[in-house]
């Protein structure tokens, strides 16, 4: 038998590589990328609690964030090509616009 | 060890080892390659979870609705390799990479010391049930029926953002 903490301790691996990611790299698509690899790491906390205590409501949850996931590509990689079209890059340093 | 704990190993080496290559890879379409081996794996974890009717959502919403989307932006826009993933040691990365492994500690810490007799519960025997399509299609229009109305509007605010942005030129 597996115990929870193990499912949990491999989510926070996943989540921890994602922050990495988020942290490390430049181009936006892969930024994109790795919030979805954080999203599913917290889908994975969801549904080991769901499974363990015996409860649909965590799964029903992981449901919510898989429709919130996909309105949020959708609109994100909409603005990354609406940059790309203004700045013909999607190096995130290179987009300093906002700042003064 | 059973079969159970084999398949778990195997399936987490496959997650870590694509999300690692995932973070390190510099074309972008092998990084959505490897992305959506990541979701492949999480779908057969969460089978061995018992939650049969979230692993064929995840395959079919992540692996294939929301990879297509990338797998076509990355294409759209024709990109060179990452020119920053040249110089392997600048400030930045070290300190995320140490910023990374903190927090993973601090999980680890929490998960196997702290929190140890909290979490060595046994899986719970309606566990098959509970992942159901029938129980969790009952759940889903009783009790969150609201939350699941308002995703819907989510995914509609969704779709006219997505086309007003990718349309319009800003000038």
């Amino acid at each position: 038998m597996i115990p929870l903490s193990f499912y949990l301790i491999l989510s926070a691996a996943f989540f921890a590589i994602g922050i990495v990611g988020v942290l490390t790299r430049r181009n936006a698509i892969i930024i994109f990328m790795c919030i979805e690899l954080m999203l599913n790491a917290v889908n994975l906390t969801f549904v080991a609690f769901a499974s363990f205590f015996g409860d649909s409501s965590g799964q029903i949850f992981v449901f919510f964030v898989m429709a919130v996931a996909a309105a949020e590509a959708a609109v994100g990689l909409a603005i990354i090509i609406a940059l790309f079209r203004n700045k013909l890059t999607i190096n995130v340093d290179e987009v300093n616009i906002l700042k003064w | 060890m059973s079969i159970e704990i084999i398949t778990f190993i195997i399936l987490g080496i496959i997650g870590l080892a694509s999300a690692i290559l995932l973070v390190l890879q510099k074309n972008p379409v092998y990084s959505a390659l490897l992305l959506i081996l990541h979701f492949l794996a999480l779908a057969g974890l969460y089978l061995l979870l018992n939650a049969q009717f979230l692993a064929v959502l995840q395959i079919l919403v992540y692996a294939g609705a929301i990879m297509v989307l990338f797998v076509f932006v990355i294409m759209l826009l024709n990109l060179q390799n990452e020119e920053s993933l040249k110089d392997p040691f600048n400030l930045r990365k070290i300190i995320a990479t140490v910023l990374g492994f903190v927090l993973l500690l601090q999980f680890g810490v929490f998960f196997f010391i702290k929190a140890k007799d909290d979490l060595a519960i046994q899986p719970s025997p309606n566990s098959i049930e509970a992942g159901s399509v029938k129980k969790i299609g009952e759940l889903l229009f009783s009790v969150y029926l609201i939350p699941f109305e308002v995703t819907s509007f989510l995914l509609l605010v969704g779709i006219i953002a997505a086309i007003v942005l990718a349309k319009r030129k800003f000038e």
